[in-house]
């Protein structure tokens, strides 16, 4: 009698490490199939509008990274906080209230100022703003032992619930007859783009992150502490670090950098504060964020194809797909990245012996 | 005569993911038999009970009970096949009584539970057995050695003919031991059958019928204990000739380095786990703090070293330290070795390499401006390893890969490296196979040689008669004695391990 076996890898196999994904989208893909076939939908047509919407032309790919860019910086943002294992779940708050601090620059001084002044201006107000609300559930953390994981999770309501205020009263734009907007940023407030696309200066903002984060955890005093204390507190007591600082700094620093999402978004795309500006990006940013395995530069990659899966799924709804098919397509697609994880700690044995 | 055993285990193998287990290992245990099985750790003698325990399956083989085959998929088959087992850390439930405990899980234990038939079920256990134990107890009230009664009696309860105990004396005090024996001795004349997992060869020696030794996973030998004695079976468990270090207690003592002065400090729960600490160290010699685990043990020594905070005095060469943080006292070269080898020692999924400068990463000399200088690490790693025999594949790969021997000495040697004037270490070779243990205890006497002062954590008293020259009694917090070794005996150590006041004059 054959019996399937898991097997723990003895080592991580690199190859897995790339294929795996590689068959689970593929997977995906096949279900998906059978999905859209069961909804009377043709199947190659609408994967032909996915792939084409997402990747099929340069437009295509410009918007993908459009999409791309604020989840690589989230993801960014709370794997430096998971490496510690603070569950900063509140990404999505500090993008909204980052955006906030940003849009207060925008207004106030945007008319008066150059792009040079403005836009530092805006990045560190978003960064100091994401970054107090990143230290409020650190502080709780350190001090009292509060569990981040709610704090975190409250505060998106709380920064979300002060947008919509400041956009439906004191900052709504007297012209924009009714609804909740504020006036357009002056172009001194707007991140320069590439070309005649919507992909702008955020892009190289994420990669400069990815790679300062990189380094830093890899390679400085404070990295090496972040690590150490990460993987197990009682060693770094032992090696007389200072664990209550440190969870208060990292969760200032996500914090911060989910922040200055925030920024790029209203500063790069939408060029006013409105609501939705973040359809969920710091959730999806911890799904980016795991699936990378917390590894900065993996980030830019994972970022890139949840950006795809967004447009494309926009492209499909054009060819009368519903948005809920799209959103089950997307759904199955995580779904089979997170189940194969397992495959590459795990191989697949048959045994033939007879086991008692 | 031909018997049938009660257990017979054939041809079983088992692997994990890099090692082999148990390659093809045959078993049996007769009635009313007291069985050792022997062998290093990682010898295989856990994962083989643990198969017959039901909570792993083997790769390979049978077993029969008492000549049919079974089949046991869980623990719960292998109790209704009447095994049970004992494990090092015992499964009972603090809050709740003796007697609760007992009938806790038990497959025919009625729904609605009536407290005194339970009472009177324990009571019949115990004097049967000479268990004494009072069934209204709650467990948290009880020693580790009336803990451990409680977990025989449940196995009774539950019907167990065979009963496997993982390392049953580690917890106990020598007077303790005594009574488990004669429990044990108790049960066997009734035709129970029990299987000792140990590494201890004089209790081996004392309370075994019969003596099977696992090397690597392997028989290596198995005979009737009169046919053997402490050196074949160390030979048939190493398969070499261990020397074994002995302190040389000719020198006269050094000058005083630490004094300790009425110590108090709090355990994780808030407790005063050290009651009230005073003694002093000096240079040159070995400390050795005895006592049944959980007696202040480990929070005195992390209270040393500055990880734990304390009231009391703690002088180093006649200046107060109690106030200094963990770097000032590394600085002063206050050096230690936790109990708690991989976890807080050192940082499982990182490198040789991170973990070898995990208490002097700070350091200048391994810093070039924002950077941590991985190519003098990388240089300073390596002679870590060298000078200290770590053997290992990568200095890239996480530390978890090491054997405890090699974790160890890793640990040790990155701590000497750092000149210390006091070294205190806990259970330093705990876990460790006889050659691994030898090589800690060398490296701790030549670091005594140099001068060191050295506070050692031990559990195995004969250790401490090899390696110490003066021993500390801790009981329930509190320093009930501090002896020269020379001038004491296991005896009076044990006494003052579980509570007696020192008679006559102290000599300390």
């Amino acid at each position: 009698m054959a019996k399937i076996k898991l097997i723990r890898r003895e080592k991580e196999s690199p190859l897995a490490r790339v294929l795996v994904p590689v068959a689970s989208v593929l997977m995906a893909f096949a279900v998906g199939w059978i999905i859209l076939a069961l909804a009377g939908h043709n199947p190659v047509l609408v994967y032909q509008k996915l792939y084409n919407g997402a990747l099929g032309s340069p437009y295509a790919i410009s918007e993908t990274i459009v999409k791309a860019i604020p989840l690589m910086i989230a993801g960014l943002a709370v794997s430096l906080a998971f490496r510690m294992k603070l569950w900063n779940i509140g990404a999505e708050g500090q993008i909204y209230i980052g955006a906030l601090a940003a849009s207060w620059i925008a207004l106030n001084l945007g008319q008066s100022s150059g792009p040079l002044v403005i836009l530092p201006l805006m990045m560190i107000a978003a960064f100091a703003a994401g970054a107090s609300w990143g230290l409020i559930p650190g502080v709780l953390r350190a001090y009292w032992q509060v569990n981040e994981t709610i704090i975190t999770l409250m505060l998106n309501y709380v920064a979300i619930y002060w947008v919509d205020y400041l956009i439906f009263g004191p900052w709504k734009d007297p012209n924009s007859m009714g609804f909740p907007l504020t006036p357009i940023f002056s172009a001194a407030a707007q991140l320069p783009t590439w070309g005649d696309s919507r992909v702008h200066l955020g892009l190289l903002l994420a990669i400069i992150i990815a790679i300062l984060f990189y380094l830093g955890i890899q390679y400085t005093r404070w990295g090496y502490e972040v690590r150490v204390m990460g993987q197990s507190p009682s060693a770094a007591r032992y090696a007389g670090m200072n664990v209550t600082k440190n969870i208060m700094l990292v969760m200032l620093i996500s914090g911060g950098i989910a922040g200055i999402a925030g920024m790029i978004e209203v500063s790069g795309i939408t060029h006013r504060l409105q609501q939705g500006i973040s359809p969920g990006y710091g959730y999806t940013a911890i799904i980016v964020a795991w699936l990378s395995r917390l590894n900065p530069l993996a980030i830019i990659m994972v970022a890139f194809l949840f950006g795809a899966l967004l447009v494309g799924g926009f492209a499909v709804q054009l060819v009368g797909v519903s948005f809920s098919i799209t959103q089950v397509l997307q759904g199955t697609v995580l779904f089979f990245l997170l189940a194969g994880e397992i495959f590459i700690n795990y191989k697949i044995v048959l045994s033939h012996k007879e086991v008692l | 005569m031909k018997r049938t055993p009660v257990i017979e285990m054939k041809g079983i193998s088992k692997r994990f993911p890099g090692v082999v287990a148990n390659d093809n290992i045959s078993f049996r245990v007769y009635p009313g038999e007291i069985h050792a099985l022997l062998g290093e750790n990682g010898a295989g003698k856990s994962t083989l009970m643990s198969i017959l325990a039901g909570l792993y399956r083997p790769d390979n083989g049978i077993i029969k009970v008492k000549g049919k085959v079974v089949r046991l998929d869980s623990p719960r088959k292998a109790l209704e096949a009447g095994i049970g087992m004992i494990y090092q850390h015992f499964r009972l439930i603090e809050k709740f009584t003796v007697a609760e405990n007992i009938v806790l899980g038990a497959p025919h234990s009625p729904a609605k539970i009536k407290r005194e038939l339970i009472e009177r079920e324990t009571e019949k256990i115990s004097q049967n057995y000479g268990l004494t134990i009072n069934p209204g107890a709650r467990v948290h009230q009880l020693s580790l050695g009336e803990q451990q009664r409680v977990e025989i009696i449940k196995m009774l309860y539950r019907g167990c003919e065979v009963l496997i105990m993982d390392e049953p004396t580690t917890v106990l005090t020598p007077g303790e031991v005594k009574e488990l024996f004669q429990i044990l001795r108790a049960m066997s004349r009734q035709g129970k059958c029990i299987v000792l997992i140990t590494h201890k060869l004089n209790e081996v020696m004392e309370i075994a019928d019969y003596v099977t030794v696992l090397r690597r996973g392997r028989v290596v030998g198995e005979d009737r204990i009169e046919n053997l004695d402490e050196s074949r079976l160390t030979r048939m468990m190493v398969a070499r000739e261990v020397e074994y270090s002995q302190v040389q207690r000719d020198k006269a003592p050094g000058q005083v380095i630490l004094n300790v002065d009425r110590l108090k400090v709090r355990g994780d729960l808030g407790h005063l786990a050290v009651k009230e600490a005073s003694f002093d160290l000096r240079q040159g010699e070995i400390m050795a703090i005895a006592g049944v685990a959980g007696n202040g043990q480990k929070e005195l020594v992390e209270a040393l070293a500055g990880i734990r905070p304390s009231s009391g005095s703690i002088e180093y060469q006649g200046e107060e330290i109690a106030h200094l943080k963990v770097r000032q006292r590394i600085s002063l070269g206050i050096n230690m070795v936790p109990e708690d080898r991989i976890g807080t020692g050192l940082v499982p999924n990182l490198s040789l390499i991170d973990n070898s400068i995990l208490r002097n990463y700070y350091k200048e000399e391994f810093l070039s401006s924002f950077f941590i200088d991985y190519k003098k690490v990388r240089r300073y790693t390596e002679g870590i390893v060298d000078k200290y025999n770590v053997y290992f594949s990568d200095l890239k790969h996480p530390v978890n890969y090491l054997s405890g021997g090699n974790l160890q000495k890793l640990l040790l040697g990155r701590e000497i490296e750092q000149t210390p004037r006091v070294l205190l270490a806990s259970y330093p070779v705990r876990g460790l196979d006889v050659a691994a243990a030898e090589d800690i205890y060398g490296l701790l006497l030549k670091e005594r040689e140099k001068g060191t002062a050295i506070l050692l954590v031990l559990e195995d008293l004969e250790d401490i008669f090899r390696i110490a020259d003066r021993v500390a009694v801790m009981y329930q917090g509190s320093i009930s004695g501090i002896l020269e070794v020379n001038k004491t005996s296991i005896e009076e150590i044990g006494s003052l391990m579980v509570g007696a006041q020192l008679t006559g004059v102290e000599n300390g």
